[in-house]
């Protein structure tokens, strides 16, 4: 298990000033004080962990830290930690009511914000999901099943790509029928889509982390809703 | 190995009573009718019929029987297709009245747990809007995905906790000529299965009763805002969570413990997807061998996307480390169609599963070889172009 470098080196040039903005911004969201209430560092959070046992990762590591304000610690879980959680808040068992999984999240998203360089390694790869989810309102779906892309999932992966289109023809209800999306989703379902990443300023966090999808997905979502009526939109 | 008879058969599952005046908080339903009163949204009602089950906390949940709209997933209509088509097929086997809309988004969680590409209003508008499109209808949403489900559950903390969130997000339902919707019970399919479950086993034609199962509860079911997952006496006496394993008793399954039921999957969001040598690794080792060496189950009954995907998926790689693997991986829905009778292929759509199901269907006496060429032979209709689709007609058969 490669092992976290606690000792500040690999940060040390970068101004504390920075690192302070960055804690400011998490301290800011919201959500913050519903996921923070103090810290006893009782490792219960870490027992339930699964990404625990399997990195050198500590939830409790992450809410000690935050609650004591370290911002040196702090900038270093953000851009060398945050990014193994599983997300699946088994921490949420926390006797403090904290949720390290929570705070976690909000870690996230404030390196994305800030286009920081580990949230953009971190990301690397998964740009099509990214794609998907923003531009057609469903994730993951069936054509996503390549046997290049899933090699470790066994040989039906390749027979499910060969045969997708009959397969998915094969399926009873009738909205499963696609293979670009997992369902059959409304057009006007997808321009209010459109509009909700629009209103909630959602583009300007891809366009820190992946300048190119930005560019991709924002003449596909200008592009549909002039087409819905919608033509002073602008993603710019 | 330690046998499982050894660690859990002396359990008396002695229950506790679980007693809403001892709820750490309060409760949520009071929080929305309070809410609706002072006019920040409208409480979307649980239809009639239901069925009362109870919370975590001792406190009434109404499961709706029927009239449900049915808030779909994207990694099981993507990637277990069998998994959203039992559910359906369970709907209609039992006569009930149910949507599949069109006018639906992914809850979108899985790319914001996996990415953080998002933030607290886009989420809890993409939640709200699917809501008022449900409400639109007149049918109640139906929760597929353990994630949605506990995301969903998520966004409605925050949105009782920040009038600023609510004032935010009914602002942008406004421009897409929405009304705030927020319904009474945040309900997932699991539940809706529990409660109907002595009307799958009057229906049941495929005896269940010799074999052996172990259960995975998801995490975002019963850990992400625990308080709404449904508990009962008669099911480890109301010290987990009651969903799936109430079911298999109900199908007269023998329900195996093992001792790492509490353990996420592994699925991981973005570890599924760009490293996924840690979800096979907890998978396998965490939970897979752990149940095979302390259980022997005969077949693992899951009820997630991730879940479904992480447990079954994972065990292909491993066998070539040979890894004490092989243990067939199911939803509880696709589970309750097959003992009714459900297809194989045409309804739980196995062939996308990664384990071999064979096995298991010899046991229970189900010609797979006959049931394959069954499903090949209806798509050489389709290859043929003698007709465009199957139908619920076809998976009759
Ligand atoms: S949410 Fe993250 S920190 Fe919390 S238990 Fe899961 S993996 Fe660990
Ligand atoms: S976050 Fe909670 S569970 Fe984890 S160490 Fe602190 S008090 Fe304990």
């Amino acid at each position: 298990m490669p092992t976290l470098d606690l000792s500040g080196r690999n940060y040390r040039d970068v101004p504390y000033e920075q690192k302070e903005r960055l804690f400011e911004e998490v301290k800011a969201d919201m959500r913050f004080d519903d996921y923070l209430h103090g810290c006893y560092d009782c490792g219960i959070c870490v027992a339930a962990c699964p990404s625990a046992r399997f990195y050198d990762f500590s939830p409790r590591k992450i809410a000690q830290t935050v609650s004591r304000e370290d911002v040196d610690l702090f900038y270093l879980f953000l851009n060398d930690s945050v990014w193994d959680c599983s997300q699946c808040f088994s921490c949420d068992v926390c006797p403090r009511k904290n949720s390290p999984g929570g705070l976690i999240t909000l870690m996230r998203e404030v390196a994305v914000k800030n286009g920081l360089a580990s949230a953009q390694e971190a990301l690397e790869g998964y740009g099509r999901v990214v794609y998907k989810i923003m531009a057609t309102g469903t994730q993951v779906s069936p054509d996503m099943l390549q046997d290049n892309a899933f090699p470790d999932w066994g040989p039906h992966v390749k027979d499910i790509s060969k045969n997708l289109e009959t397969w998915r023809r094969a399926l009873p209800p009738e909205t499963l029928h696609t293979t670009e999306t997992s369902w059959q989703v409304d057009d006007k379902t997808i321009t209010e889509l459109y509009l909700i990443w629009h209103m909630t300023g959602v583009m300007d966090m891809i366009k820190e982390v992946d300048e190119g999808l930005f560019m991709i997905l924002q003449d596909v979502m200008e592009e549909r809703l002039e087409e819905a009526g919608y033509d002073d939109i602008s993603f710019d | 190995m330690i046998p499982h008879s050894a660690i859990f058969n002396q359990a008396k599952d002695r229950s506790f009573e679980l007693d809403p005046a001892m709820a750490p908080n309060e409760d949520y339903h009071d929080i929305l009718d309070r809410l609706e009163r002072e006019g920040e949204w409208v409480v979307h009602r649980v239809p009639r019929p239901w069925v009362e089950e109870k919370n975590k906390y001792g406190r009434i949940k109404k499961i709706p029987v029927e009239k449900t709209w049915h808030h779909k997933s994207c990694g099981q209509c993507g990637h277990i297709p069998g998994y959203s088509t039992s559910v359906f097929w369970l709907n209609r086997k039992l006569g009930l009245d149910y949507l599949d809309p069109t006018d639906q988004t992914s809850c979108t969680a899985w790319n914001y747990y996996a990415s953080a590409t998002s933030n607290a209003a886009a989420q809890a508008a993409v939640a709200m809007r699917n809501f008022a499109a449900a409400y639109e209808t007149g049918y109640f949403p139906i929760i597929h995905c353990a994630t949605s489900f506990g995301h969903y559950k998520e966004t409605r903390e925050q949105l009782i906790h920040n009038p600023e969130l609510r004032r935010q997000v009914r602002e942008i339902l406004g421009k897409l000529g929405k009304q705030l919707i927020m319904p009474e019970e945040i309900v997932h399919y699991s539940e809706w299965v529990h409660s109907v479950r002595e009307r799958i086993a009057e229906k049941n034609v495929v005896d269940m009763s010799g074999l052996r199962a172990t259960v995975h509860p998801a995490c975002h079911y019963h850990k992400l805002i625990g308080e709404d997952a449904i508990y009962a006496p008669e099911v480890y006496g109301a010290q987990r969570s009651a969903i799936i394993t109430g079911l298999l008793q109900a199908l007269g399954m023998d329900v195996r413990d093992y001792s790492t039921w509490y353990d996420c999957c592994g699925f991981g969001f973005r570890h599924i997807l760009v490293s996924r040598d840690f979800s096979r690794s907890f998978a396998v080792q965490r939970k897979i061998e752990v149940m095979k060496e302390e259980a022997d189950p005969h077949v693992l009954i899951t009820h997630d996307t991730g879940c479904v995907t992480t447990l079954d998926q994972s065990q292909f790689a491993a066998k070539a480390h040979g890894k004490n693997v092989g243990l067939p991986v199911m939803s509880d829905s696709q589970l309750a169609a097959l003992s009714m009778g459900a297809h194989p292929y045409m309804v739980l759509q196995l062939h996308w599963h990664s384990t071999d199901v064979k096995p298991l269907l010899e046991k229970l006496g189900i010609d797979h070889k006959q049931k394959w060429a069954e499903f090949e032979a209806a798509c050489a209709k389709l290859e043929s172009g003698e007709k465009q689709y199957l139908t619920w007609e076809d998976a009759y058969a």
